[in-house]
């Protein structure tokens, strides 16, 4: 996946704003990457310009290669609030995006039944969204996601609706699943211990217009320890470097 | 006090509203032929039973009724759901729309005797036009109040337009329809009384004008107890569906 200049401004009430300046990054095949950056910096609009959902005022987005125009099964967005459909059980949900491939039903179901395993969620196949936690809808969605078998994920604050048990263990088994599906990652966080725990590398996002201003990269190895030395020694540099892309403070005037 | 369960307090409630008529009458010692009591309505509902005029009337009504609401209701939902997802096109039908809605279906009753003759056609036409109307608005609202995350994951995993329709907007649409529905069932059934009131020899309406003709108002008393009974049964009917549907949907828990 390749980002070349994107900008995107949105117009509000006859003013122009730009909410994206000129953002350009690679990510490599079975990457996980962390967009980090306060609310309102852009970080959201980036990934809907990289998910093909929004077009950009300026840039591309190439993945292999090949422009992106539109949302495609390539790149699989989970959103927020996860986006089930409430009249459909998990299974139904997961089946979603098969429905299109020429699958046998049975396949389709077969598949379907073998990515909600992968989640832990087998036993819930017949059971409506409503009925499922905040955490258990979460990986339905992932399941659905996984089952088309995308290039790329795109994740906007994933688990930003869980408490933080449910996080730290959705957290884990996001990388297991990833190391078992070799799936690139790319997830939109505001949670700094998410995003060292995570990825790869940590893209830095400051607001006004969103650009990107430091790139991290995480060398601990994986699995990672989330009281370790190194994990600790990160996370300290990216409070550090947050504080440098703070904008500086109006000076003081004393008379 | 126990809550009533809700059958027990239909039937309480029916109840009071006899009680409540027979109380009339026998205070204000009405003549028959101005006010005719329960039971004399009651005597009147058999009478109309053992001619065998009542299942053929009540027969005749529901039939009508049911071709009208049904058709109506297919093509406002599908109209409905064409214009609420393209948005320039809603734009322009909706002054249209408003402009014909208020007119009462009753209004139109000398073009649609001329346009579609006399017997059952009047009648279906009148209720179709008092079921269209609620249906569409209602469609049309709920198609473009679907969820934007819905549709983003259908463009996600490329759902082509029709399957796009039928798997997403309808059935994310789907609660605020039947809610429409049950609208339009009531309003309906409030015209299915004047549409066989125009041009019709049968059913509900025409045995209330028949009976209104050879004075016997204790037969048009019997026909309006027979429409209301039967409206309060069909809204009760839809009201089980929709909560059956709200549960197939898994929109309750």
């Amino acid at each position: 996946m390749e980002a070349t200049g994107l900008s995107k401004r949105f117009t509000h009430k006859g003013r122009t704003e730009p909410v994206l300046n000129d953002v350009s990054f690679q990510v490599g095949q079975n990457e996980i990457i962390s967009i980090l950056g306060k609310s309102g910096c852009g970080k959201s609009t980036l990934l809907h310009l990289l998910g093909g959902f929004e077009r950009p005022d300026e840039g591309t987005v190439r993945i292999n290669g090949q422009p992106v125009t539109g949302p495609s099964r390539n790149c699989i967005m989970l959103f927020q609030h996860y986006g089930l459909l409430p009249w459909r059980t998990v299974l139904g949900n997961v089946e979603l995006g098969l429905e299109n491939e020429r699958l046998p039903a049975s396949e389709r179901k077969e598949r379907a039944m073998r990515y909600l395993r992968k989640v832990g969620l087998e036993d819930k196949a017949g059971a409506f969204p409503r009925q499922l936690s905040g955490g258990m809808q979460q990986r339905v969605a992932l399941a659905r996601a996984l089952a088309v078998q995308p290039k790329l994920l795109l994740m906007d604050e994933p688990f930003a609706a869980v408490d933080t048990f449910t996080r730290y263990q959705l957290q884990d088994e996001l990388l297991r699943i990833q190391r078992e599906e070799r799936t690139t990652i790319i997830l939109v966080t505001h949670d700094i211990d998410e995003a060292v725990y995570l990825s790869d590398r940590v893209l830095l996002m400051g607001a006004n217009p969103g650009t990107i201003r430091t790139e991290l990269a995480v060398p601990a190895a994986k699995p990672r320890d989330r009281g370790h030395e190194d994990f600790l020694h990160v996370r300290r540099t990216v409070l550090e470097r947050f504080e440098l892309t703070r904008a500086a403070p109006a000076p003081e005037f004393s008379i | 006090m126990r809550p009533l369960s809700k059958t027990a307090a239909t039937a309480f409630a029916l109840l009071l509203l006899v009680a409540a008529w027979q109380a009339v009458v026998q205070i204000g010692h009405y003549d028959r032929s101005l006010l005719p009591s329960p039971l004399h309505v009651a005597q009147g509902i058999v009478e109309l039973a053992r001619s065998g005029v009542l299942f053929e009337d009540l027969q005749v009504s529901l039939l009508r009724f049911a071709a009208g609401y049904f058709s109506a209701s297919v093509c406002a939902i599908l109209l409905g759901l064409t214009l609420g997802r393209i948005r320039p096109l809603w734009t322009l039908v909706d002054p249209i729309v408003q402009v014909l809605r208020p007119v009462s279906p009753i209004a139109w009753s000398p073009f649609i005797v001329l346009w579609f003759g006399i017997g059952n056609a009047p009648a279906i036409v009148i209720i179709f036009l008092a079921a269209f109307f609620p249906v569409l608005l209602s469609t049309v609202k709920a198609v473009r109040s679907v969820d934007a995350t819905y549709l983003k994951v259908a463009q996600n995993f490329e759902l082509p337009p029709l399957r796009l329709l039928t798997r997403i907007v309808f059935p994310s649409a789907f609660p605020q329809i039947a809610h429409g529905l049950h609208l339009a069932i009531g309003t309906s059934w409030i015209f299915l009384v004047s549409g066989e009131m125009v041009g019709s020899q049968s059913g509900l309406g025409f045995l209330i004008v028949d009976s209104r003709n050879v004075l016997r108002l204790d037969l048009v008393m019997a026909g309006i107890v027979l429409i209301g009974v039967f409206g309060l049964l069909l809204d009760r009917t839809v009201g089980l569906l929709e909560r059956w549907v709200g549960r197939q949907w898994g929109m309750e828990k």
